[in-house]
Formats: structure tokens, sequence, C-alpha cells
């Protein structure tokens, strides 16, 4: 990654007064000329890896230490637990964490812990890491991010970063506080220990750094919670920065499957990557370095893209140059080659994205879908679609705001509140650039209205919904370093539109069925409200003269007779999950379907395997004090919070 | 509110009371209660040539309780006869939005309003006055005076002389209710009553004293003019034989204005009877005028879409049919253009009264 620059001197000399008055000759312009360090190219670009702006930057710091912690985490294969802390720091006094501009990040796992000799440069040398050189799906790509964030707090606030790491009940503890060279792109150790402490394992970075605390979209707090929605089988606890501290329980007691390495897949690669390829290889003969260093080619099909090409298929791949090796890329792409496999992508999975969602999100409708593996230039990739909606009656909502009359023009807010979209790309939150993303797009382009949900030209399905897109790839096409959007591929696309269409067609048979049993419901009930009303105005016609409650009854008898009587109430009796596979629908007795046990630390093969509807678990009284807890996490849907309080039901 | 005279409203009243008896009967006999109630649209409205006045059709709509569709409606309806009847033993008048305001509130057990918006309440009323058969002053519900009337005119209001000659520039603000019973036109020595749409052209006849020179009755509406004004011009042609000129815009809206002035509007065309005055007639603003005034093109406005589409639709109406009016329209849609009243001030402020009336009044070119 490093660049000669040839157009932007880096200093830029003073114009001296010359015998030529002006321009330079080659041998000074080639003075000039020097080697740029990845580190000085990002300290100058910083937006590039998500550092734009102050409140940006301290999210983009929590993000990419989360990230490692969990990727390092799965690697490992131990569940996940991570504590984030983000304080503010400076002199005391310290001002409001809404006034603050510097502030301390510090997460902590329960991972594997980090072999001493790594630690400085993983943290201080952009660029180096473990990820890059293998195709294998993992939420970290490049090597940048927490070096990067570690660069940026040093640049802001001149503090290095400070990292405890342990491997083991019988290692050390070591402690190191790192600054990185940003001439060279290498560490620069300031301290380094051994110390006491209290965790058998795991690692523990601390990034002091200029920043900005804001709630909101985009925001730290809306990571976390976006994050464990997609992560369930994570324990979260965020101290967040005015004290208060979240629990984000672990609902999914399974680690992911983990994710295999492959090779790369010929119909994906690029002519330079192939001839790369070729040049490197360990293998004697053109066929055998086709067959052992791509995925999906066995000998006999790399025989028959050497006949396609007309080469030799005992060539040494070495000398496949110029128009043989063009002619060889021709062949590879004119073979018919299976699809690369897919086991190197691990997807959240339907139970698992159902259990997050419900966690985290109220409702009264949950479902996930989980396509089957797809690729897009070589790349295999799945996505997942999920769809939370309704405004989750079976909660308690705030009865003091529900029970305020409603003034002129008040309802109509609530009725132009739009579906959010929650994005993700290998588990982690995408957060800005939302309409440059290839899910957004996917979500305007579906028809909603075909699902009964409305939807105005151009723009989000309206209602009480949240939508879940996910794409797990070996590589996912980020539009940019800082990892905003997904890149918009026909394949990609296709595939997410596929997956919303399911999630709609399973909402629509859901309000569907619920309408069904609600137009009896309501018809009584309306009649039921208005004869009150009626009743009312003929006694005051009348002068008082005649019998309320006479009048009333007689309406009633009629309105029963003439609604179906007691047999509405059996079709009321809401519809079960059937025909919905990988839903959950909540009801005011209780949610059914796949309903994931909530708060309780019980061993994996205790979650609920079935896909059949189990009977309500949340009515059990020992397990009410735990719920409590839900409350409060759920009421996080901030921007919609207001418009779902006065929605009339 | 206002106090009024003891009136023979006892009827109204009783009439009133009647919806609560059908919903008691109804009860009774565990029936669906039904009110029946005129249809107020184009399709229910019939033009009676021979009279010249749009009647209303035989089209009734059935309002019923026991119906999803119509429950919250029908309840609406007796809360607005409740409050009507109050109105009644009360004796008072109100407006169309107090009536809104007594009866919104929150249907118990619910959070739920009885009435969200005025726009709701507004035609419970109109569909009250249409099926009980009573003008909305004798559901004691009165408009905002909108209208305003100066000239060789005494009228006893409440007891109150007054003289419309003797008002100044600001002149006498109809009441909305000017039944015999309430106002009494003394003494008119008016020889026509000019109905102005806009209250700018108004003010600027009044300010020249145009009523003084040639001796007629100065009235506007101030866009589609309210009942009181259309009563009043109807009573002093019916009580005083003067005949009725109509001065609006050059455009769609206008030329719907005068044909309500002269047949009726649609929408409570069961009021035609009293209101409507088939013999008056169309002084301006003609689309044949800008030629014959010399209105340069530029003072007029281009015609939308909707004014367009408006302007068609007109053609349709059984009482636009005459060739003259056929013509008259067709030749604004083909120029293309509209032009306001206010536009007649591009010759000179003036131009109205001192020129453009004069001429239309003596050369007695107008549209009947």
């Amino acid at each position: 990654m490093t660049t000669k620059a040839t157009k932007h001197p880096t200093k830029p000399e003073k114009p001296t007064p010359q015998a030529k008055p002006r321009g330079l000759t080659a041998a000074e312009m080639g003075d000039r000329q020097r080697e740029i360090s990845v580190s000085e190219f990002f300290t100058k670009n910083r937006h590039l890896l998500g550092f734009d702006s102050p409140r940006k930057a301290l999210l983009t710091c929590v993000k990419e230490a989360v990230d490692n912690a969990l990727d390092a985490c799965e690697e490992a294969g131990i569940l996940p637990e991570v504590v984030v802390r983000v304080e503010v720091a400076g002199e005391p006094p310290l001002p409001p964490a809404s006034q603050a501009t510097r502030f301390r990040v510090t997460i902590v796992d329960y991972g594997p812990g980090i072999v001493r000799q790594h630690i400085p440069r993983i943290f201080a040398k952009l660029l180096y890491g473990s990820k890059f050189h293998r195709l294998r799906m993992s939420r970290g790509q490049q090597g940048i991010g927490i070096s990067a964030a570690g660069m940026y707090g040093q640049l802001t606030t001149g503090k290095p970063v400070q990292i405890t790491s342990r491997t083991g009940e019988n290692a050390p503890t070591h402690y190191f506080e790192v600054q990185i060279d940003t001439k060279k792109n290498e560490p620069r150790i300031l301290e380094k220990k051994e110390i006491e402490w209290e965790r058998h394992r795991g690692t523990q970075v601390t990034i002091e750094l200029e920043g900005r605390y804001q709630k909101g979209r985009a925001s730290i707090d809306e990571y976390i919670e976006l994050t464990s929605i997609a992560n369930p089988h994570v324990q979260l606890t965020y101290h967040t920065p005015e004290g208060e501290t979240k629990v984000y329980p672990r609902t999914f007691h399974q680690l992911p499957e983990p994710p295999r390495e492959i090779k790369p897949h010929p119909y994906g690669i690029e002519f330079g990557v192939l001839l790369k390829m070729l040049h490197d290889t360990k293998s004697h003969w053109l066929s055998g370095c086709l067959s052992t260093d791509f995925s999906r080619v066995s000998p006999r099909v790399a025989g028959e893209i050497c006949q396609t090409a007309g080469l030799n298929t005992h060539a040494k791949p070495r000398n496949i140059m110029g128009q043989d090796a063009e002619k060889l890329y021709k062949a590879i792409q004119a073979t018919k080659i299976m699809a690369p496999p897919t086991n190197c992508i691990s997807p959240i999975g339907e139970k698992a994205i159902l259990h997050g969602l419900y966690k985290q999100i109220k409702g009264d409708f949950y479902t996930a879908v989980t396509r089957p593996p797809a690729v897009y230039r070589g790349n295999p990739f799945v996505i997942e679609a999920g769809l939370a909606f309704g405004t989750g009656k079976g909660e308690a909502v705030d009865s003091a705001h529900k029970a305020m009359p409603l003034a002129e023009g008040e309802h109509k807010e609530a009725e132009a509140e739009l579906a959010r979209v929650i994005r993700y790309a290998n588990r982690v939150p995408l957060l800005y650039q939302q309409s440059a993303c290839a899910t957004f797009k996917s979500v305007l382009d579906t028809t909603w209205r075909n699902y009964g949900v409305s939807q105005s030209r151009g723009a989000l399905p309206a209602g009480p919904m949240v939508i879940f897109v996910h794409m797990a790839s070996v590589w996912v096409p980020f539009t940019s370093e800082s990892k905003e959007a997904i890149a918009d591929y026909d394949e990609i696309r296709k595939e997410i539109t596929l997956a919303l269409r399911e999630c709609g067609r399973r909402l629509s048979v859901f309000l569907r069925r619920r309408e069904r049993a609600e137009v009896e419901h309501r018809r009584r009930n309306i009649f039921d409200l208005y004869i009150e009303e009626v009743a009312q105005a003929c006694k005051r016609l009348k002068g008082g003269k005649i019998s309320v409650e006479a009048l009333r009854k007689q309406l009633h008898e009629t309105a029963m007779k003439r609604t179906g009587g007691e047999e509405t109430d059996e079709i009321l009796d809401k519809g079960q999950p059937e025909g919905l596979p990988h839903s959950i629908i909540v009801t005011p007795e209780g949610p059914e379907g796949e309903v994931p046990e909530m708060g309780v630390a019980s061993p994996p093969e205790a979650a609920p395997q079935a896909a059949v509807p189990e009977p309500p678990k949340e009515q059990e009284p020992e397990k009410k004090p735990k719920l409590k807890k839900k409350p409060k996490l759920r009421k996080k849907r901030a921007p919609v919070k207001k418009a779902r309080k006065n929605r009339k039901r | 509110m206002a106090r009024i005279k003891t009136r023979k409203s006892g009827s109204v009243e009783k009439r009133l009371i009647g919806l609560a008896d059908l919903v008691i009967q109804a009860a009774q006999r565990k029936r669906d209660p039904t009110i029946q109630i005129p249809v107020r649209s184009l399709s229910n409205v019939k033009f009676n040539e021979k009279r010249g006045i749009i009647e209303m059709g035989p089209n009734r709509q059935a309002r019923s309780f026991f119906n999803v569709g119509m429950a919250k409606k029908f309840m609406q309806t007796l809360l607005v006869a409740d409050a009507l009847a109050e109105l009644q033993r009360a004796e008072l008048t109100t407006s169309l939005r107090e009536i809104y305001y007594r009866t919104k509130h929150t249907i118990k057990g619910s959070h739920e309003n009885t009435f969200d918006t005025q726009d709701e309440s507004d035609p419970v009323i109109e569909d009250l006055e249409v099926a009980l058969e009573a003008l909305r002053e004798e559901l004691h519900v009165r408009a905002e005076n909108a209208g305003t009337v100066v000239g060789p005119l005494v009228v006893v209001d409440d007891g109150d002389r007054v003289d419309c000659s003797r008002l100044g520039k600001g002149g006498y603000s109809v009441p909305s209710i000017v039944e015999p019973e309430d106002v009494q036109i003394k003494k008119c020595t008016a020889d026509f009553v000019l109905l102005v749409e806009k209250g700018t052209q108004w003010n600027r006849l009044a300010e020249d004293r145009f009523w003084k020179k040639y001796n007629c009755v100065l009235l506007t509406g101030n866009g589609q003019p309210p009942r009181g004004v259309r009563r009043l011009a109807r009573r002093l042609h019916d009580e005083k034989r003067l005949p009725v000129y109509v001065l609006v815009d050059n455009d769609p809206w206008g030329y719907y204005i005068y044909s309500v002035v002269k047949q009726g509007s649609i929408n409570l065309a069961f009021e035609s009877e009293r209101m409507a005055i088939p013999d008056a007639k169309f002084v301006g603003l003609s689309s044949s005028d800008p030629e014959a005034y010399g209105l340069p093109r530029n003072v007029g406005i281009k015609l939308s879409d909707k004014d367009i589409s408006r302007a068609k639709e007109l053609l349709n109406y059984r009482w636009f049919q005459k060739k003259e009016w056929q013509g008259e329209i067709k030749r604004m849609l083909s120029i293309g253009l509209k032009f306001e009243l206010d536009a007649l001030a591009n010759k000179d402020f003036q131009f109205l009264t001192k020129q453009y009336l004069p001429k239309k009044l003596k050369d007695r070119d107008w549209l009947d």
C-alpha cells in the first residue's frame, strides 16, 4: 500500500528566485520524489477510515475495537462477552457528556488474548492483520481499523493506546502503551510491563481521543443496540458516558458456525491477480496450479480449461504470460465451473435473527429469512433479511400518554411514520450513507403495497416496522474504506430483493389473518362504543324522559345479533403462526412461535430448537423479574417512540 | 351566542326530537335505526327550466347505525341533533365552529374523539338541514357576516333602523340571517342591485359613490356570496322588483358564482327556492371584455389545468346550455386566459366606475 507520489510532493518548497523564472528541471523534480508511508497517507485522509467528524470518530473507535473483540472470540470458539466503557476524559471539572470534546474509550473482552510480541504491531501499525490475506468471512478485513483509531487518538490528544492482555490463567498479563510512528508506520513502545489482572484471559484496549457524544441516529448507543440484534450470542455491557449501564443479554447460546477459509474462485478473479497467482504458485504444472490454488477446479476441469485455452497442461505456470495468459483467462470464463463452496460464510441464521429482533425491538410480528448462498464476482455471499412489525401491544405501554385525548390534527403524525432499515455486513451494523447502500435501495424497490403496507412512490414503506438486512460474504464490496454502504451489484440486489419479498409475503399473511379476526371484533367494539353516545344523545333529546339502560340493552342485543354473536370470539382467538416459518407473533396473551427465552443463562441445548410453536414461556411466574429488564432496553427505538405513543389502537 | 327573538320554532325542535324517537323505536323492534338523508350531489339535482332554478332530486341515502362504515356518522348525527335541540330550547344562535366544539369529546372507554375536525361536523349539519327540511337559520346556526351592503336602502335590524346610504364607505354588514322576522326592508329607492364578487371592487365603487350616481344597492359577498347576501338580494328582487346584476372575475369560478346566485347551488339545492334569482344578469367580466375594452394580454393569467377542467364541467351543466353561455365559456378556453376584475386597474384606477360599468349598463351588455 505504499504509493509513489508523483503529483503531490509532500513538502512544498518555498519558491526561490532562479534564472529560469518558472518550471523545474527533471532532476530537481526527481529529487522531490519520495515514499509516503501508509500512516502518513491516512493521517491526512482520515475521512477514508471514518474519522471525518468528532462524532463519527468516537463511534468508529468503539466500532473497530468491538469488531476486533468479537472476531477474536469467535475465531477462538469462545462465546463473546464484551464490555464497552465510554467516559469523558480531560482535566476536572469534567463537562457533561453532551458538551465534552475528549473521551476515553475502553473495550474489554474475555477472548483469547494476544501473544506479547504481536501486541504493539496489532495496535500501532496500519495494515497489520490476520484477515486480509485469506478468503474467509470476518468483520474486519484490512487490519487498519484499530490502529487507525489509536492513531487518531494520538493525533488529537497525544495519548498512547493502552493495552492489557492475557492469554490464559497460567500466562502473565502484559500491559503496553504504544504509539504509532507515522513516518515509518511502525509501533513505538512507551511502556511495557507485566501486571496483575483479575481476568484469566482477554484483552482490554483504552484509547483517548477527541470526539463528540450524541444520542440518536448513528450514535454509539444505536451501534451497540444493532450489534446486539445481529449478534444475539454476544453478551454486551455498555457504560455510557452519562453514567448509565446498559446490559444486552445473550439470548442465543450457540456460537455461529466457524467460517472456513477458501481459495479464490476462478470466476471472480481479475486478470492481474491471475498473473500474480501463476507467478507465485508452488505447482510446477499449469493444471496443478489451477486445481490446487483455486476452489472448485478439479483436475478434469483444469484439463478442460487448458484445452480451451490451447495450452499444455504441463506448461510451467511461470512461463505463461502475454497472449497465453489472456487466452487462459478467457478460457476460464468460458468453462463451466461449480459455484464456490459456501462453508466460508457463516450466516446469522433465521433463529438467531429472530431472537435478536425479538429481544431488542418491540413488535407484534417478527420473521427472518436466510437466502441460499449466491456468488458475485466469484465471491460467495449470503443475504439475510428480517422484519419486525407492530407496536407490541403484548407489552404494557406507558399508559399516561395513551390516555390523553387527541387534539385536532394530532393523530396524523403517527401515520407518517416510516419504516426503519437496519443494515449489516458480516454482522457489523452499517450506520452511515444509508441511501447509497444496495440494501436500502432494495428496500425502496420492493413493492410493499403488495404485502398490505402502504408506501409512497420512491419512499420507505410506512408503518411501525423495522427491516433488517444482512450481507455475509468473504469479501463485502463496500463503497469506501470506512465500510458504510454496500456496493450495488446486480447479484446482490437480486438476492436482497428475494429475501425482502419473502419477509413481505409472511408479513402479509400475518396482517391478513389479524385483519380478518379484527374486523368482526372492531365491528362489535365500535357499536358498543357508539351505543353509549347514541343512547345519551337520545336521552338528552327526549329531555331525560327515557330509560337509557333499556335503550342501551336493546341496541346491544341488536349489535350482537348482527355481528355474529359469540362466534366472533372464536374467530378472534388469534391465528397460530402456522404457515409462517421462522416467525414470532405477539398477541395480548403472549408471544407464539420461535420465542427465545429471555435473560436466562441456560446451556445451549435449552435454547428453543424446533420450529413448532411453543407454549408461551413468558407466562411462567418465576421468569417475570428477569423480563423486567426488557422494557428498558426495548424503549430505545427512539426516533419513532413519540409517534408510536400517539397511535390509536 | 346571540339571543334572538322567539320564533315559531316548535316544529324544528320536534323534528330533531323525532330522530331520537326513530332510534328508540328501531331499538325496541330490534331493527337497525336508519335516517334517510337526501343526496347532496350533482347526481341528485335537476334543473327546472321553467322556473330557472336548481331543485333537489328524490334520491335519498340511508344512514344506518349497524353498518361499520356509517356507525360513526350516525352517532355524530345524533350528537349534532342534540346540540341543535339545545339551541332551540335555549333560543340561541351559534356558529358551525361552536357546534363542532360543543359536540366534541372523547368517547367513553376509548381514545377516540367524537369529531376530529370541523370537516366532520359541518356536513352533518348540512345533512340535518336537508333531512329535516329545516333551513340553517331555523336551526339557529349562522355563518359569519361576510357580506356588505351600501346604497339607498333602509332596513330595520333587531329594531334598529339602519340607513345604508349613511354608512360612509364601510357599509352595513349583512347578517347571515335576513329573514323578514329579523330584518325588515323599510325603504328602498334604488333602481337595481349590483352584486360584486370581490371586496376590492366593492370598495372602489363605494368610495367613488357609484351607488349614488347610478342609484343602486351595492352588495358584495367576498367571494362565493354567503346565504345572507343571496337572501337579501333575492328579497330586494322580490319585494322591490329590482333587477340584479352580477359582477365577477372572468374565470370558471366567477361563472359558477353567478350561476349560484341565479339558479342556486348544487350542495344546497333545497334552498334555491328561497335564494335563487333566476332573473339575475351577468354584467362581467366577460371573456369578450378584454378585447372590447382594450385590456392587454399581459394582464391576463394563464388558465391552469384545474381551471380548464372546471370550465369543461360548467359546459356540461344544464343551466349553462344557452348558446351565449357556451360561446362565452368556449371563448375563454380558446383564449386560454382568465382575467381578474382587478386587472381593469391597468387602464385606470377608476376605469371600473367611470367607464366600464357605465358603458355596460348603458349598452345593456350582459348575459342572461
